[in-house]
């Protein structure tokens, strides 16, 4: 796995600033706040619970994760009393539909030039409500009713006043995401250019494929050979060899064994990374997926319905793909499942048979390794984001509430706070009019 | 000889002759705190035929014995589209859940369709136990007919009613009609020389609602929408259950006063369109005002095309409503505001034998359900 150092735009000044005022940057340093909560039950999820823990945190990063007698608290640290509520890390939802964000329109069924970034109202209140239900990293991503609907966009879910702030940068400078592909019912339509069959959708996609290593090809030869001269770029193509490359993963939306079945086949044609998502009959194909080591995103519903292909959806999926080795997180689809219950996910998972750690994985530390972003996030380890969440009791109980979310060491969620009630609670005004976003909900 | 062992044992076990043995024994009744140790016998009858502390009731020999962590009266759900919305979302081969072929249509029985809110006025419910095989006849549901379904507000407008005001209109007119129905009846009865109106699927139903017979369940989930049905309640006087009612914390004192009994949308129905406004403390909200209220499973476009009820009651505790008033919105409640709670509801003497096992706290969602039993026979004993 390539490792990407993160560099949140949000820091990017206080990054630029010490080359120039190395000496206004030692006092700022010694400005940074330090916060210490202590006495907390902590899971950092990349090591055992802690009875009676501390969380040391330094401006927006990590400083130590232990019991009371491992971590010294230092002098200058404001101490916070967390007796009685437990600390996890921030939640990473894999596949969400808030933000108003949207995709690919209808006049073809692969539409790799379009950026669901340019689409996203930071302003909407399901991005509130995310935050309420403890998420702090989402995969904001276009429906499934294309081949391939655009690319994703992974986001923090900082709270800022544009898009901009709160993308995810890259060390090459580019923003972090990836790309929405699917097959099944819902990107077959009835008349072109859209496909009638599977065996029509995953010809058009292969041609596509075909067509981008060719450009890759090209790309590749005009850089070796005129690097100074400029390269005619197909804005379509370019995302493709991008995912030929390994630079983009792909977020396959799949359902039936043989879809995904399909999808490992893609997998192994073109070479690309690739997170299956959804996967309702994973149990009937856990050991193909093991094999392929591919990872997979799940979700979770109540009672199946709304198509054919899902109809053999079990439980069970976390419990079969987990004790494989697959790495496994959950999703919520928002609006399919709301992101005000992502916790209950684990709980489902745990009930059907997950272990506890693999359940709590499966909402922090595999999602984070689906968007490769572990190495900043997805853990409480020295080093990486304060992105952690407050809750007031165990992450298993029904009765447990998210008490306050943190991202990079600012508090976006507090329950304390009426505003940010209303939208965890729901109530007059929590809606603000808007309509459900993305997917195939209205369809 | 061992053959015939197998035999005898056979035989005590036969039909009803069961007990349930659980920690804690969720009766319904009283102040609805659980009876630790608790006994359930259930008779030959498929009713219930002792409830109580062990130290007070001895299990008979022959007697097949259940043991739970947790048991309760069996779940109902008070407002469902099971069985009649399927998982294709094929309109052609199992969506049943709403006719929408006219905006009025009392006449339709939930036999024959469906009352997933939709329609002005979409058709007739019914009460059914889940052990039943297949409905045949009338015979084989609870109450062939608890209610009448309607729906207002944005969901069901379309050409006509296009708006608000259009919809009341049309219903006001529809109930007159029946009013005019009703008064040919009762000077047909009066007087002997006055011939009887002939037979109307639709006017005899809406007499029905007239006559507080038949309550009219509507569907409700704007404030000014739950206003207008307490108008028409006003107007007509039938009996009416608020159905959804998203909004209705704010219009507690108006509820309250007119007496109305809420079965609340599903707790984690989807934030939009007219539920925008939804609350999760709603459940706690109509407790703390002392208005009744009972979960439902309710309906959905999409996926899931219905909640699981004692999920939605689960999601209600967490969010402020006690744990025993949760399990009692989808035990004691719906039987009473379904006319049911002398049958079913509680574990009471003399009641059916309908109970719930759980290895844990049910609202908790790790908790398994580990039998189902349905008057006296258990009708699910997997882990699930």
């Amino acid at each position: 796995m390539r490792s990407r150092k993160l560099i949140a735009i949000a820091m990017a000044p206080f990054l630029l600033l010490p080359f120039f005022f190395s000496s206004a940057q030692e006092s700022r340093e010694s400005e940074v706040k330090i916060l210490a909560y202590i006495n907390a039950t902590i899971y950092p999820v990349s090591s055992p619970k802690i009875e009676k823990g501390t969380l040391l945190v330094k401006g927006d990063t990590i400083l130590a994760v232990g019991t009371s007698e491992d971590v010294k608290i230092p002098v200058e640290a404001e101490v916070i009393n967390a007796f009685g509520k437990t600390i996890i890390p921030g939640l990473i939802c894999t596949h969400s539909h808030i933000g108003s964000v949207a995709g690919a329109d209808s006049s073809s069924p692969i539409q790799p030039e379009v950026r669901v970034l340019d689409s996203i109202d930071v302003r909407n209140t399901s991005i509130n409500k995310a935050r309420a239900g403890g998420i702090t990293t989402a995969n904001l991503m276009s429906g499934s009713g294309h081949l391939l609907s655009g690319q994703t966009i992974y986001l923090k879910l900082r709270k800022g006043n544009i898009v901009d702030d709160l993308t995810i940068k890259l060390s090459d400078g580019s923003l972090a995401y990836g790309v929405k592909m699917a097959n099944g019912t819902n990107s077959i339509r009835d008349s072109g250019p859209f496909p009638g069959t599977r065996g029509k959708s995953a010809a058009l996609v292969r041609q596509k494929f075909i067509d981008a290593q060719a450009y890759l090809k090209k790309r590749k030869k005009h850089q070796e050979e005129k690097p100074e001269e400029a390269f005619e770029r197909d804005l379509a193509l370019e995302t493709l060899a991008d995912i030929l490359e390994g630079k983009r993963t792909v977020h396959h939306h799949t359902h039936r064994h043989d879809d995904i079945l399909t999808v490992l086949r893609l997998k192994e044609e073109f070479g690309f990374k690739v997170v299956l998502h959804h996967v309702s009959e994973a149990w009937k194909v856990a050991d193909e997926i093991a094999e392929a080591d591919v990872p997979c995103s799940i979700i979770f519903l109540d009672s199946p319905g709304g198509k054919l292909e899902a109809r053999d959806f079990e439980w069970k999926n976390g419990a079969e793909l987990s004790k494989r080795g697959v790495v496994t997180a959950f999703h919520t689809d928002d609006p399919i499942n709301d992101s005000r219950w992502f916790l209950r996910n684990a709980a489902v998972g745990v009930r059907a048979g997950m272990s506890r750690q693999k359940a709590l994985e499966g909402l922090t530390l595999a999602g984070a390794k689906m968007l490769d972003l572990d190495d900043s996030i997805g853990s409480l380890d020295p080093g990486k984001q304060a992105d952690f969440v407050m809750l007031s009791g165990d992450p298993f109980s029904i009765y447990t509430r998210v008490l306050e979310t943190h991202i990079e060491g600012e508090k976006v969620f507090d329950l304390e706070n009426p505003t940010d009630r209303l939208f965890a609670e729901g109530g007059y005004g929590a809606g603000h009019n808007r309509e459900a976003s993305g997917c195939c909900f209205y369809r | 000889m061992f053959k015939v062992i197998l035999t005898l044992a056979f035989v005590a076990v036969a039909h009803g002759q069961l007990a349930v043995k659980a920690d804690l024994l969720f009766t319904m009744t009283g102040d609805l705190k659980p009876i630790k140790n608790g006994i359930v016998l259930c008779g030959e009858n498929g009713k219930i035929r002792a409830v109580g502390p062990a130290s007070k009731i001895k299990i008979p020999a022959g007697y097949q014995t259940l043991t739970a962590k947790v048991a309760m009266p069996g779940i109902i759900d008070a407002h469902s589209t099971v069985g009649l919305s399927g998982i294709l979302n094929s309109p052609k081969h199992d969506q049943e859940q709403l006719e929408k072929s006219a905006p009025i249509q009392p006449e339709l029985r939930a036999v024959h369709t469906g009352h997933a809110p939709g329609a002005l006025m979409s058709g007739q419910l019914m009460v059914v136990k889940t052990n039943v095989p297949s409905i045949t006849s009338v015979k084989d549901t609870l109450v062939p007919t608890s209610a009448v379904a309607s729906t207002l507000g944005s969901k069901a407008l379309s050409n006509s009613p296009g708006t608000r005001s259009k919809a009341i209109a049309m219903l006001r007119a529809e109930l007159m009609k029946g009013q005019s129905h009703r008064l040919k009846m009762e000077e047909a009865k009066a007087d002997k020389e006055k011939d009887a109106p002939a037979p109307n699927l639709r006017l005899d139903i809406l007499v029905d609602i007239l006559n507080k017979k038949t309550p009219l369940l509507i569907n409700a989930q704007r404030h000014q929408d739950i206003a207008a049905a307490l108008r028409l309640q006003e107007e007509f006087g039938f009996n009416l259950v608020l159905d959804g009612a998203a909004e209705a914390y704010l219009l507690l004192e108006e509820i309250k006063a007119a007496g109305v009994p809420v079965i609340v949308h599903p707790t984690m129905g989807r934030p939009y369109g007219d539920l925008e406004n939804m609350t999760f403390t709603l459940a706690a909200k109509l407790h703390k005002a002392d208005i009744p209220f009972a979960f439902q499973s309710g309906y959905e476009t999409y996926v899931p095309k219905t909640r699981v009820v004692h999920f939605e009651a689960a999601m209600a505790a967490a969010y402020g409503l006690p744990q025993e008033v949760a399990l009692a919105a989808c035990t004691i409640q719906p039987a009473e505001i379904l006319g049911l709670d002398k049958k079913i509801g509680s574990l009471e003497k003399g009641k059916h034998a309908d109970l719930a096992l759980f290895d844990g706290d049910p609202l908790e969602t790790t908790t398994h359900t580990t039998h189902v039993i349905i008057d006296g026979e258990i009708v699910s004993s997997s882990v699930k």
